[in-house]
């Protein structure tokens, strides 16, 4: 299979399922803020994380792009830090960091060798509390992620569609508003949103510190508490309540056309539940019922699509069941030539209402469970992406449990598991169906 | 063509400081050689496997023959059809991964030490004898022709197939890797067939295995692996000729941002300035928030999200290149801004603060590379098919020590070229007049 097809719908991998729990130690310091180490001794790096439960859709009406424009305006000054010497700092010791921003958090990474974690630490808690904006870093700023927006939204029409697709998704959640920001909206973030923001989110106990590597549990217990240990915490924290989800008792349908379209393709997705913290066995048979119908070559879609119809030349199914609210699953089918998007959807219904009848092929699920297994294996070997999963996890309402448990709970899922969720997630009235397409020709 | 260009920069960073990593070179009965480092803590193991050659072995009105027939490698081989094979590797856990570029074609493979023969039986057939079954074939153009339409209307991919075309000409660099939608249609199964046994050979082979496995295990696996392929393949094309007319040329597409790509002629891996070069880049546009273009285009006047430099050292070429986006009516002025700070630093070179902070990141940030058996082997099998001594690791650093600031600025002077630097400009830009092409 071609990989800029998974590069270009974004394939999710299959649950990445956590360390050995021994190479794992948490504790939470006396204001709240969780820590995770993960020890990997192989090399004399360490990944130095602070994870915030503040995302994109915690903002407030009216601002959205906030959490990501806050996100650029940290790597301005403090009380004590100039603009620009967060990150010069960490470059002259040998390190690099960055930051990202999701719907549910924001964190912010310096990937450093072993011995200078301590100066890390005393930067970043400088950050929680100390940030000084001027005017002039706003201006010049949000003319950056406008220029961001362009680069990653404006300038390609898949990402323009799925914006509305979201948006036609989700009724009532702030799922439905793109992370980085509605455009108009963008425009006018200024210096009192950034700062509003900021002064509700930014605190030890909103916070998550997670660092992986070559370090001892006992060292990083020590310069935490040195360092974020005198941060007070937010005693205003607000609760995570955002506006939830209706019921949706009416099928979606849209069509985007695009003059840069060259490959039209359909995309239906279905509104379905997330990982809850104790209660992970539906996301769970939700993520292997991703991996049956699309999670590659042997997959029921390709199968039946790509292989045996030939009506598609690229077929996908998706779902992250990591998520604080409700989540989607996707499917995505680019038609083979001279088939319609009309033709391709239809296949597409019909090929899942035969697997809803036939069932799982006792073969594959065994196939996918040993690469579950496998996946344990390999995923020692990236302490990077064990600490993401950690951080991702805790600030979208699950615990350092409900990660290690996560490999078990996938595999006890059984066949009748798998479709029992395939019944209750397929709901044509939770449904968005998106047909992108090139410009209309007229005659 | 971007990520091509941003792996060898990689590779040219990925070296060392205190690294504690021990490279064994091993030979097989066959003659194949490989470089090996054990890490035993975990039981799996990373195999890199680059042929040289790559999309730049295809004749012209073949291109495209090369990444066609690297994409069906793993589309039926052997007595396995491409649903077998992709059963039989599902049900190993193992993972390959078959890619091309201009001057390789590039297997990544991972598998369980507990089923480690049965995964490297497959990989065999994959690489020796595969089926290029008629269904598959089809199935899998039909693919490659969907993203070259899609690459037609995409502005980074048109600014790049612009570039190349105008920088390279008719040298195979030249055109796109993946070929074009004319040509990819109309390649013949005996096409690929002669792709295959041009291109896999072991003539050409550079292998760097990191794992759970024992020099006499990868002795044996590298002739099982490898030994059935031809002696010798394809030859290699010849030293590219480089057209850099210091313009900047338009390519107009109805687009909000335009998209543009920017180089000069760039500085051999065995060059004694290479070094020089290399520090003097990331101080100009070397992809930290700290390079002059980062802080001048970004920071200062928010004109982009990203400006990068980077040098680009093919086997054929050598380019320094770079990279910006910018709003159709802000990007003459992020032009202006990056030959600005070219002439700058050619005229006045670096200073010895930006010196010694460059040399600091530089040799701090080695070891971080080597975080992973994947990355490892990466590196260790790129080290080969640069011809860096299997000891290089311990001496890179002190290789960016040793550039002083008379060096450097020296070098500035004679390499940066701000006459030659060139732009190709993909989008509507206002106040940049489209050149004849």
């Amino acid at each position: 299979m071609l990989r800029l097809f998974t590069l270009m719908f974004g394939l999710v991998v299959l649950a990445n399922p956590a360390l050995a729990r021994d190479d794992v130690t948490t504790f939470t310091l006396d204001n709240g803020m969780d820590v995770v180490v993960i020890e990997d001794h192989r090399a004399p790096v360490v990944v130095h994380m602070v994870w915030y439960r503040a995302g994109s859709a915690d903002e407030p009406p009216g601002s959205s792009g906030v959490a990501h424009f806050l996100e650029h305006l940290l790597f301005k000054g403090t009380d004590t830090l100039a603009p620009g010497e967060f990150s010069a700092t960490v470059a002259r010791n040998g390190g690099s960091d960055n930051a990202f921003t999701s719907y549910d958090y924001t964190a912010y990474f310096q990937r450093v060798a072993a011995d200078r974690l301590d100066l890390m630490m005393q930067m970043e808690a400088d950050r929680m509390v100390n940030l000084k904006l001027s005017e002039e870093d706003i201006a010049t700023e949000r003319d950056v992620i406008i220029e961001e927006r362009n680069q990653r939204v404006e300038n390609d029409p898949a990402s323009l569609f799925r914006e509305q697709k979201n948006a036609a998704q989700y009724l009532n959640h702030r799922y439905g508003v793109p992370i980085i920001g509605w455009r108009h909206e963008m425009e006018a973030l200024d210096q009192a949103k950034a700062r509003a923001f900021y002064d509700r989110y930014y605190a030890p106990n909103n916070a998550i510190l997670v660092v992986a590597g070559d370090v001892q549990p006992d060292a990083v217990r020590a310069l935490a508490e040195q360092y974020y240990g005198p941060l007070p915490a937010n005693p205003d924290l607000p609760t995570r309540a955002r506006p939830q989800e209706p019921p949706q008792t009416s099928e979606r349908r849209m069509v985007f056309r695009d003059a840069r379209v060259a490959q039209p393709y359909v995309s239906r997705s279905y509104l379905a539940p997330e990982r809850d913290s104790g209660a992970q066995e539906k996301a769970a048979a939700l993520s292997i019922l991703s991996e049956i119908l699309g999670g590659g070559t042997t997959s029921v879609l390709t199968e039946k699509l790509q292989f045996d119809e030939k009506v598609a030349v690229f077929t996908g199914a998706y779902y992250s069941g990591t998520s604080l609210d409700d989540t989607t699953f996707d499917f995505v089918i680019v038609p083979a030539p001279g088939v319609t998007l009309e033709d391709a959807e239809a296949a597409l219904d019909r090929v899942i209402g035969e697997f809803l009848e036939t069932g799982v092929d006792p073969e594959q699920l065994d196939r996918i469970k040993m690469q579950i297994r496998a996946s344990q294996i390999y995923a020692r070997d990236s302490v990077d992406s064990l600490a993401n999963q950690y951080g991702r996890a805790l600030t979208q309402g699950l615990t350092v449990e409900d990660v290690q448990a996560w490999p078990d709970v996938l595999q006890a899922v059984t066949a009748e598991d798998v479709m029992a969720a395939a019944r209750d997630v397929f709901n044509r009235k939770t449904s968005v169906t998106g047909y992108l397409m090139g410009e209309e020709v007229t005659q | 063509m971007i990520r091509f260009v941003w792996a060898i920069v990689l590779l040219c960073a990925a070296l060392p400081a205190r690294a504690e990593v021990t490279i064994q070179e091993v030979t097989s009965p066959g003659g194949i050689t490989a470089w090996l480092v054990e890490e035993h803590s975990i039981p799996f193991t990373a195999l890199e496997i680059r042929f040289r050659g790559g999309a730049a072995l295809d004749a012209p009105e073949k291109k495209g023959a090369t990444s066609l027939m690297v994409s069906l490698l793993e589309e039926g081989a052997g007595d396995l059809d491409a649903r077998a094979f992709a059963k039989a590797t599902e049900s190993l856990a193992a993972s390959f991964r078959y890619d091309t570029s201009d001057d390789a074609v590039r297997i990544s493979a991972k598998f369980l030490t507990e089923n480690r023969d049965q995964a490297v039986a497959l990989l065999r057939d994959s690489l020796v004898a595969p089926r290029f079954d008629e269904d598959a074939v089809a199935r899998v153009r039909s693919q490659l022709l969907s993203i070259l339409q899609s690459d037609e209307k995409d502005p980074r991919a048109i600014a790049g197939k612009q570039f190349d075309a105008m920088v390279y000409g008719d040298h195979p660099y030249g055109m796109p890797q993946d070929g074009t939608v004319e040509i990819v249609g109309a390649l013949t199964r005996d096409d690929l067939l002669a792709a295959h046994e041009g291109a896999l050979a072991r003539d050409r082979i550079y292998v760097g295995a990191v794992g759970d496995i024992t020099p006499e295990e990868l002795a044996i696996l590298l002739d099982t692996l490898l030994g059935d392929l031809p002696a010798t393949g394809a030859p290699l094309p010849g030293p590219a000729g480089v057209t850099l007319d210091g313009g900047t040329h338009v390519v107009p597409f109805p687009t909000p941002q335009s998209v543009a790509i920017f180089g000069q002629p760039g500085i051999d891996r065995d060059d004694p300035d290479f070094f020089a070069a290399f520090i003097l880049d990331h101080i100009l546009g070397g992809g930290s928030f700290e390079s002059r273009l980062m802080q001048e285009v970004r920071e200062k006047r928010g004109l982009t999200y990203g400006v990068y430099s980077y040098l680009v050292d093919k086997d054929q070429a050598q380019l320094w290149q770079g990279a910006v986006s910018s709003a159709n009516d802000r990007v003459a002025q992020a032009v202006r801004v990056i030959r600005d700070e070219w002439q700058k630093m050619r005229d006045s070179g670096v200073t010895a603060e930006e010196l010694q902070d460059a040399k600091t990141y530089l040799t701090g940030a080695y070891p971080l590379r080597f975080d992973g058996n994947g990355p490892i082997a990466n590196i260790i099998v790129a080290m080969q098919m640069e011809g860096l001594p299997i000891d290089y690791i311990d001496t890179r650093n002190e290789k960016i020590e040793a550039v002083s600031l008379d060096d450097i600025n020296r070098v500035a002077q004679e390499l940066l070229d701000p006459d030659r630097l060139t732009f190709v400009v993909v989008g509507q830009p206002e106040g940049l007049e489209p050149a004849a092409n």
